[in-house]
Protein backbone atom coordinates (compact mmCIF):
# COMPACT_ATOMS: atom_id res chain seq x y z
CA UNK A 1 0.00 0.00 0.00
CA UNK A 2 1.37 3.39 -0.92
CA UNK A 3 2.25 5.79 1.84
CA UNK A 4 3.21 9.39 2.06
CA UNK A 5 6.86 9.70 3.15
CA UNK A 6 7.62 11.58 6.36
CA UNK A 7 11.11 13.11 6.51
CA UNK A 8 12.84 14.06 9.72
CA UNK A 9 14.76 17.33 9.69
CA UNK A 10 16.22 18.02 13.11
CA UNK A 11 13.34 18.92 15.36
CA UNK A 12 10.83 18.98 12.54
CA UNK A 13 9.00 16.47 10.42
CA UNK A 14 8.49 17.29 6.77
CA UNK A 15 5.55 15.82 4.89
CA UNK A 16 5.31 16.47 1.16
CA UNK A 17 2.08 15.42 -0.46
CA UNK A 18 2.96 14.67 -4.08
CA UNK A 19 0.07 12.46 -5.10
CA UNK A 20 -3.66 12.91 -5.14
CA UNK A 21 -4.91 12.51 -1.59
CA UNK A 22 -7.52 9.85 -1.30
CA UNK A 23 -9.28 9.04 1.92
CA UNK A 24 -7.33 5.89 2.85
CA UNK A 25 -4.02 7.64 2.20
CA UNK A 26 -5.07 10.48 4.47
CA UNK A 27 -5.96 8.08 7.28
CA UNK A 28 -2.62 6.28 6.85
CA UNK A 29 -0.83 9.63 7.01
CA UNK A 30 -2.63 10.44 10.23
CA UNK A 31 -1.45 7.15 11.78
CA UNK A 32 2.12 7.46 10.56
CA UNK A 33 2.51 11.07 11.51
CA UNK A 34 1.29 10.70 15.07
CA UNK A 35 3.61 7.72 15.53
CA UNK A 36 6.60 9.55 14.12
CA UNK A 37 5.99 12.63 16.24
CA UNK A 38 6.13 10.51 19.37
CA UNK A 39 9.06 8.47 18.10
CA UNK A 40 11.30 11.44 17.26
CA UNK A 41 9.83 13.78 19.82
CA UNK A 42 9.34 16.32 17.09
CA UNK A 43 8.23 19.84 17.92
CA UNK A 44 7.15 20.94 14.49
CA UNK A 45 5.36 19.42 11.51
CA UNK A 46 5.52 20.98 8.08
CA UNK A 47 2.97 19.76 5.54
CA UNK A 48 3.68 20.85 1.97
CA UNK A 49 0.53 20.65 -0.14
CA UNK A 50 1.75 22.71 -3.10
CA UNK A 51 1.20 19.74 -5.43
CA UNK A 52 -2.36 19.22 -4.21
CA UNK A 53 -4.74 20.44 -6.89
CA UNK A 54 -8.02 19.34 -5.41
CA UNK A 55 -9.47 18.93 -1.96
CA UNK A 56 -12.81 17.84 -0.61
CA UNK A 57 -14.31 18.37 2.81
CA UNK A 58 -12.88 15.08 4.07
CA UNK A 59 -9.28 15.97 3.20
CA UNK A 60 -9.83 19.46 4.56
CA UNK A 61 -11.04 18.12 7.88
CA UNK A 62 -8.20 15.59 7.85
CA UNK A 63 -5.57 18.33 7.64
CA UNK A 64 -7.29 20.16 10.43
CA UNK A 65 -7.43 16.97 12.53
CA UNK A 66 -3.77 16.19 11.93
CA UNK A 67 -2.83 19.67 13.13
CA UNK A 68 -4.93 19.29 16.26
CA UNK A 69 -3.51 15.83 17.01
CA UNK A 70 0.02 17.14 16.55
CA UNK A 71 -0.75 19.93 18.98
CA UNK A 72 -1.83 17.39 21.60
CA UNK A 73 1.55 15.73 21.12
CA UNK A 74 3.28 19.10 21.57
CA UNK A 75 4.16 19.71 17.95
CA UNK A 76 3.14 22.74 15.92
CA UNK A 77 1.84 22.23 12.40
CA UNK A 78 2.36 24.55 9.46
CA UNK A 79 0.61 23.92 6.16
CA UNK A 80 2.56 25.46 3.29
CA UNK A 81 2.07 26.16 -0.40
CA UNK A 82 -1.68 25.91 -0.66
CA UNK A 83 -2.91 26.58 -4.21
CA UNK A 84 -5.42 29.42 -4.73
CA UNK A 85 -8.07 27.02 -6.02
CA UNK A 86 -7.66 24.81 -2.96
CA UNK A 87 -7.92 27.81 -0.62
CA UNK A 88 -11.09 29.00 -2.36
CA UNK A 89 -12.60 25.52 -2.17
CA UNK A 90 -11.89 25.18 1.54
CA UNK A 91 -13.41 28.59 2.26
CA UNK A 92 -16.47 27.80 0.16
CA UNK A 93 -16.84 24.51 1.98
CA UNK A 94 -16.92 26.46 5.22
CA UNK A 95 -13.62 25.02 6.48
CA UNK A 96 -11.47 28.05 7.25
CA UNK A 97 -9.23 25.83 9.46
CA UNK A 98 -8.92 28.28 12.30
CA UNK A 99 -6.31 26.36 14.28
CA UNK A 100 -3.84 25.79 11.46
CA UNK A 101 -0.81 27.93 10.80
CA UNK A 102 -0.04 28.54 7.14
CA UNK A 103 2.88 29.82 5.08
CA UNK A 104 3.52 30.51 1.42
CA UNK A 105 6.43 28.11 0.94
CA UNK A 106 8.60 25.64 2.83
CA UNK A 107 11.24 28.25 3.62
CA UNK A 108 8.76 30.63 5.19
CA UNK A 109 7.05 27.74 6.95
CA UNK A 110 10.35 26.69 8.53
CA UNK A 111 10.94 30.25 9.69
CA UNK A 112 7.46 30.41 11.22
CA UNK A 113 7.95 27.14 13.07
CA UNK A 114 11.40 28.06 14.31
CA UNK A 115 10.34 31.46 15.58
CA UNK A 116 7.33 29.96 17.29
CA UNK A 117 9.33 27.26 19.02
CA UNK A 118 12.02 29.73 20.06
CA UNK A 119 9.39 32.07 21.46
CA UNK A 120 7.59 29.37 23.43
CA UNK A 121 10.52 27.30 24.55
CA UNK A 122 10.62 23.54 24.89
CA UNK A 123 7.85 21.53 26.40
CA UNK A 124 5.58 24.47 26.92
CA UNK A 125 2.66 23.67 24.73
CA UNK A 126 0.27 26.18 26.23
CA UNK A 127 -3.19 26.43 24.79
CA UNK A 128 -1.80 26.19 21.27
CA UNK A 129 -3.13 29.54 20.32
CA UNK A 130 -0.18 31.90 20.40
CA UNK A 131 -0.03 35.31 18.86
CA UNK A 132 2.33 35.65 15.96
CA UNK B 1 -57.23 28.56 -56.92
CA UNK B 2 -54.32 30.66 -55.72
CA UNK B 3 -53.71 30.60 -51.98
CA UNK B 4 -53.11 33.72 -49.97
CA UNK B 5 -49.38 33.17 -49.83
CA UNK B 6 -49.15 32.71 -53.49
CA UNK B 7 -51.16 35.84 -54.15
CA UNK B 8 -48.73 37.69 -51.90
CA UNK B 9 -45.85 36.11 -53.77
CA UNK B 10 -47.39 37.00 -57.14
CA UNK B 11 -47.89 40.56 -56.04
CA UNK B 12 -44.29 40.74 -54.91
CA UNK B 13 -43.04 39.45 -58.24
CA UNK B 14 -45.32 41.57 -60.37
CA UNK B 15 -44.91 44.92 -58.68
CA UNK B 16 -41.41 44.73 -57.33
CA UNK B 17 -40.23 48.07 -58.70
CA UNK B 18 -43.26 50.01 -57.43
CA UNK B 19 -43.11 48.31 -54.06
CA UNK B 20 -39.42 49.07 -53.70
CA UNK B 21 -39.91 52.73 -54.55
CA UNK B 22 -42.87 53.16 -52.19
CA UNK B 23 -41.12 51.28 -49.42
CA UNK B 24 -38.03 53.48 -49.59
CA UNK B 25 -40.24 56.56 -49.67
CA UNK B 26 -42.18 55.38 -46.66
CA UNK B 27 -38.96 54.70 -44.73
CA UNK B 28 -37.59 58.11 -45.63
CA UNK B 29 -40.81 59.62 -44.31
CA UNK B 30 -40.62 57.57 -41.10
CA UNK B 31 -37.04 58.60 -40.37
CA UNK B 32 -38.18 62.23 -40.33
CA UNK B 33 -34.94 63.71 -41.65
CA UNK B 34 -33.42 64.06 -45.09
CA UNK B 35 -31.07 61.28 -46.10
CA UNK B 36 -27.66 61.72 -47.67
CA UNK B 37 -26.99 60.18 -51.05
CA UNK B 38 -24.84 57.45 -49.54
CA UNK B 39 -27.50 56.58 -46.99
CA UNK B 40 -30.12 56.48 -49.72
CA UNK B 41 -28.05 54.12 -51.81
CA UNK B 42 -27.37 51.86 -48.85
CA UNK B 43 -31.06 51.80 -47.97
CA UNK B 44 -32.02 50.96 -51.52
CA UNK B 45 -29.53 48.12 -51.66
CA UNK B 46 -30.85 46.73 -48.38
CA UNK B 47 -34.50 47.05 -49.37
CA UNK B 48 -34.09 45.43 -52.75
CA UNK B 49 -31.97 42.72 -51.18
CA UNK B 50 -34.65 41.96 -48.63
CA UNK B 51 -37.48 42.04 -51.17
CA UNK B 52 -35.57 39.51 -53.20
CA UNK B 53 -35.22 37.22 -50.19
CA UNK B 54 -38.86 37.79 -49.23
CA UNK B 55 -39.93 36.78 -52.70
CA UNK B 56 -37.97 33.55 -52.52
CA UNK B 57 -39.22 32.79 -49.04
CA UNK B 58 -42.91 33.38 -49.82
CA UNK B 59 -42.65 31.19 -52.89
CA UNK B 60 -41.65 28.10 -50.97
CA UNK B 61 -41.89 28.72 -47.26
CA UNK B 62 -45.47 29.87 -46.74
CA UNK B 63 -45.99 32.28 -43.86
CA UNK B 64 -44.15 30.45 -41.08
CA UNK B 65 -40.95 32.43 -40.78
CA UNK B 66 -39.28 29.75 -38.66
CA UNK B 67 -39.24 27.34 -41.62
CA UNK B 68 -35.87 26.59 -43.24
CA UNK B 69 -36.95 28.34 -46.45
CA UNK B 70 -36.96 31.57 -44.50
CA UNK B 71 -33.45 31.14 -43.12
CA UNK B 72 -31.84 33.47 -45.68
CA UNK B 73 -34.36 36.22 -44.90
CA UNK B 74 -33.88 35.65 -41.17
CA UNK B 75 -30.09 35.87 -41.48
CA UNK B 76 -30.46 39.07 -43.43
CA UNK B 77 -32.62 40.62 -40.73
CA UNK B 78 -30.31 39.41 -37.96
CA UNK B 79 -27.31 41.00 -39.65
CA UNK B 80 -29.20 44.19 -40.32
CA UNK B 81 -30.37 44.46 -36.71
CA UNK B 82 -26.90 43.68 -35.40
CA UNK B 83 -25.36 46.35 -37.62
CA UNK B 84 -27.92 48.92 -36.53
CA UNK B 85 -27.59 48.00 -32.86
CA UNK B 86 -23.84 48.51 -33.05
CA UNK B 87 -24.25 51.76 -34.96
CA UNK B 88 -26.44 53.02 -32.13
CA UNK B 89 -29.85 53.09 -33.82
CA UNK B 90 -32.92 52.97 -31.60
CA UNK B 91 -35.07 49.83 -31.54
CA UNK B 92 -37.91 51.80 -33.16
CA UNK B 93 -35.76 52.80 -36.11
CA UNK B 94 -34.64 49.25 -36.58
CA UNK B 95 -38.12 47.74 -36.39
CA UNK B 96 -39.40 50.47 -38.73
CA UNK B 97 -37.39 48.87 -41.50
CA UNK B 98 -39.95 46.06 -41.60
CA UNK B 99 -43.08 47.86 -40.44
CA UNK B 100 -42.75 50.55 -43.09
CA UNK B 101 -43.28 47.84 -45.67
CA UNK B 102 -46.90 47.51 -44.58
CA UNK B 103 -48.25 50.66 -46.17
CA UNK B 104 -46.92 50.14 -49.71
CA UNK B 105 -47.78 46.45 -49.58
CA UNK B 106 -51.36 47.04 -48.51
CA UNK B 107 -51.82 49.75 -51.13
CA UNK B 108 -50.60 47.35 -53.70
CA UNK B 109 -52.93 44.60 -52.58
CA UNK B 110 -55.89 46.96 -52.52
CA UNK B 111 -55.29 47.84 -56.13
CA UNK B 112 -54.64 44.26 -57.07
CA UNK B 113 -57.42 42.15 -55.60
CA UNK B 114 -61.17 42.36 -55.27
CA UNK B 115 -63.06 43.14 -52.08
CA UNK B 116 -63.56 39.56 -50.89
CA UNK B 117 -59.99 38.26 -50.70
CA UNK B 118 -58.69 41.64 -49.58
CA UNK B 119 -59.56 41.26 -45.88
CA UNK B 120 -58.08 37.80 -45.75
CA UNK B 121 -54.94 38.80 -47.63
CA UNK B 122 -54.41 41.87 -45.51
CA UNK B 123 -54.72 39.82 -42.36
CA UNK B 124 -52.20 37.25 -43.60
CA UNK B 125 -49.78 39.91 -44.77
CA UNK B 126 -50.02 41.91 -41.59
CA UNK B 127 -49.36 38.80 -39.52
CA UNK B 128 -46.34 38.01 -41.61
CA UNK B 129 -44.92 41.49 -41.38
CA UNK B 130 -45.56 41.71 -37.66
CA UNK B 131 -43.71 38.47 -37.16
CA UNK B 132 -40.80 39.71 -39.23
CA UNK B 133 -40.82 42.97 -37.27
CA UNK B 134 -40.77 41.17 -33.94
CA UNK B 135 -37.96 39.00 -35.20
CA UNK B 136 -35.99 42.12 -36.08
CA UNK B 137 -36.59 43.61 -32.66
CA UNK B 138 -35.47 40.41 -31.01
CA UNK B 139 -32.28 40.25 -33.06
CA UNK B 140 -31.63 43.89 -32.22
CA UNK B 141 -32.07 43.19 -28.53
CA UNK B 142 -29.78 40.19 -28.67
CA UNK B 143 -26.96 42.22 -30.19
CA UNK B 144 -27.44 44.92 -27.58
CA UNK B 145 -27.23 42.32 -24.83
CA UNK B 146 -24.05 40.94 -26.32
CA UNK B 147 -22.56 44.42 -26.26
CA UNK B 148 -23.59 44.86 -22.63
CA UNK B 149 -22.20 41.46 -21.71
CA UNK B 150 -18.87 42.26 -23.32
CA UNK B 151 -18.71 45.57 -21.51
CA UNK B 152 -19.42 43.87 -18.20
CA UNK B 153 -16.59 41.46 -18.87
CA UNK B 154 -14.24 44.32 -19.68
CA UNK B 155 -15.32 46.13 -16.54
CA UNK B 156 -14.59 43.03 -14.50
CA UNK B 157 -11.09 42.81 -15.88
CA UNK B 158 -10.44 46.50 -15.59
CA UNK B 159 -11.64 46.88 -12.07
CA UNK B 160 -9.48 44.38 -10.23
CA UNK B 161 -5.84 45.36 -10.44
CA UNK B 162 -3.46 43.89 -7.92
CA UNK B 163 -0.65 46.34 -7.15
CA UNK B 164 2.70 45.54 -5.62
CA UNK B 165 3.28 48.15 -2.93
CA UNK B 166 6.54 46.90 -1.54
CA UNK B 167 8.60 43.79 -1.33
CA UNK B 168 6.13 41.11 -0.18
CA UNK B 169 3.30 43.60 0.21
CA UNK B 170 0.36 43.66 -2.22
CA UNK B 171 -2.47 46.13 -2.48
CA UNK B 172 -5.89 45.54 -3.99
CA UNK B 173 -7.80 48.78 -4.47
CA UNK B 174 -11.46 47.89 -4.91
CA UNK B 175 -13.67 50.32 -6.79
CA UNK B 176 -17.40 49.94 -7.33
CA UNK B 177 -20.00 47.60 -5.94
CA UNK B 178 -18.92 44.08 -5.14
CA UNK B 179 -21.16 41.28 -6.32
CA UNK B 180 -20.52 37.56 -6.31
CA UNK B 181 -19.10 37.40 -9.83
CA UNK B 182 -16.71 40.27 -9.21
CA UNK B 183 -15.62 38.97 -5.85
CA UNK B 184 -14.78 35.66 -7.46
CA UNK B 185 -12.49 37.42 -9.95
CA UNK B 186 -11.01 39.63 -7.23
CA UNK B 187 -10.34 36.65 -5.02
CA UNK B 188 -8.69 34.66 -7.77
CA UNK B 189 -6.54 37.57 -8.94
CA UNK B 190 -5.39 38.32 -5.43
CA UNK B 191 -4.57 34.71 -4.56
CA UNK B 192 -2.70 34.19 -7.81
CA UNK B 193 -0.74 37.39 -7.27
CA UNK B 194 0.12 36.23 -3.76
CA UNK B 195 1.56 33.00 -5.16
CA UNK B 196 3.46 34.79 -7.93
CA UNK B 197 5.01 37.52 -5.81
CA UNK B 198 5.36 35.43 -2.61
CA UNK B 199 3.77 38.23 -0.65
CA UNK B 200 3.11 37.86 3.05
CA UNK B 201 0.70 40.75 3.34
CA UNK B 202 -2.15 41.92 1.15
CA UNK B 203 -3.95 45.21 1.75
CA UNK B 204 -7.54 45.28 0.52
CA UNK B 205 -8.56 48.89 0.15
CA UNK B 206 -12.31 49.50 0.04
CA UNK B 207 -12.25 53.30 -0.24
CA UNK B 208 -13.97 53.03 -3.63
CA UNK B 209 -16.69 50.64 -2.53
CA UNK B 210 -19.85 52.76 -2.16
CA UNK B 211 -21.85 50.44 0.09
CA UNK B 212 -21.08 47.44 2.22
CA UNK B 213 -23.92 45.04 2.93
CA UNK B 214 -23.78 41.64 4.58
CA UNK B 215 -23.07 39.97 1.25
CA UNK B 216 -20.10 42.20 0.47
CA UNK B 217 -18.77 41.73 3.99
CA UNK B 218 -19.18 37.99 3.59
CA UNK B 219 -17.20 38.11 0.35
CA UNK B 220 -14.45 40.13 1.98
CA UNK B 221 -14.21 37.69 4.86
CA UNK B 222 -13.99 34.78 2.44
CA UNK B 223 -11.16 36.44 0.55
CA UNK B 224 -9.31 37.09 3.79
CA UNK B 225 -9.84 33.50 4.93
CA UNK B 226 -8.60 32.08 1.62
CA UNK B 227 -5.48 34.27 1.71
CA UNK B 228 -4.84 33.21 5.27
CA UNK B 229 -5.04 29.54 4.26
CA UNK B 230 -2.30 30.18 1.73
CA UNK B 231 -0.13 31.81 4.36
CA UNK B 232 -0.69 35.50 3.69
CA UNK B 233 -2.23 38.06 6.01
CA UNK B 234 -4.86 40.52 4.83
CA UNK B 235 -5.45 44.03 6.06
CA UNK B 236 -8.67 45.79 5.14
CA UNK B 237 -8.23 49.53 4.78
CA UNK B 238 -10.18 52.54 3.58
CA UNK B 239 -13.19 51.99 5.79
CA UNK B 240 -15.20 55.20 5.75
CA UNK B 241 -17.10 56.34 8.86
CA UNK B 242 -20.49 55.45 7.39
CA UNK B 243 -19.28 52.03 6.36
CA UNK B 244 -17.90 51.38 9.83
CA UNK B 245 -21.35 52.24 11.19
CA UNK B 246 -23.08 50.01 8.67
CA UNK B 247 -20.80 47.06 9.41
CA UNK B 248 -21.51 47.29 13.14
CA UNK B 249 -25.26 47.77 12.63
CA UNK B 250 -25.34 44.72 10.38
CA UNK B 251 -23.60 42.73 13.08
CA UNK B 252 -20.82 41.55 10.77
CA UNK B 253 -17.90 40.11 12.68
CA UNK B 254 -14.68 41.59 11.35
CA UNK B 255 -12.83 41.03 14.62
CA UNK B 256 -10.43 38.47 13.22
CA UNK B 257 -9.31 40.83 10.48
CA UNK B 258 -6.91 43.72 10.86
CA UNK B 259 -8.71 46.86 9.76
CA UNK B 260 -7.31 50.33 9.21
CA UNK B 261 -8.97 53.60 8.32
CA UNK B 262 -6.60 54.56 5.52
CA UNK B 263 -4.30 52.84 3.08
CA UNK B 264 -1.37 54.75 4.58
CA UNK B 265 -2.00 53.23 8.02
CA UNK B 266 -2.32 49.77 6.51
CA UNK B 267 0.94 50.26 4.62
CA UNK B 268 2.69 51.32 7.81
CA UNK B 269 1.50 48.16 9.55
CA UNK B 270 2.56 46.05 6.58
CA UNK B 271 6.05 47.59 6.60
CA UNK B 272 6.38 47.03 10.31
CA UNK B 273 5.38 43.39 10.01
CA UNK B 274 7.82 42.75 7.17
CA UNK B 275 10.56 44.41 9.21
CA UNK B 276 10.94 47.70 7.37
CA UNK B 277 10.76 51.23 8.67
CA UNK B 278 10.36 54.51 6.83
CA UNK B 279 12.96 57.06 7.98
CA UNK B 280 13.23 60.67 6.95
CA UNK B 281 16.70 61.10 5.47
CA UNK B 282 16.88 64.87 5.38
CA UNK B 283 15.32 67.09 7.99
CA UNK B 284 14.05 69.76 5.66
CA UNK B 285 13.32 72.51 8.15
CA UNK B 286 13.16 75.29 5.56
CA UNK B 287 10.09 74.04 3.70
CA UNK B 288 7.60 74.60 6.46
CA UNK B 289 7.35 77.47 8.86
Amino acid sequence: MERIPILKMGDFLLVTIQVDMHDRLALALQDDLTEQIVKWRAHGVLIDISALEMVDSFIGRMLSNIANMARLLDAQTVVVGMQPSVAITLVELGLPMKGIRTALDVEKGMRTLRSYIEANGDGQGGDGNPEI
Amino acid sequence: MATTENRLHDALVKHEAVLLKDWIASQAKASGRPMTAAEGQQLEARCSGFLELLRQATREGGDDIMKPEWSAARDFLTQLSAARARAGSTPVETAMFIFSLKEPLFNLMRNESGAQPLAEDTWKATQLIDRLGLFTAEAFQKTREEVIGRQQQELLELSTPVVRLWENVLALPLIGTLDSARTQVVMQNLLEAIVQTRSDIAVIDITGVPTVDTLVAQHLLKTVAAARLMGADCIISGIRPQIAQTIIHLGVNLEDVTTKATLADAFAVALKRTGYAVVRVKNDSGSMS
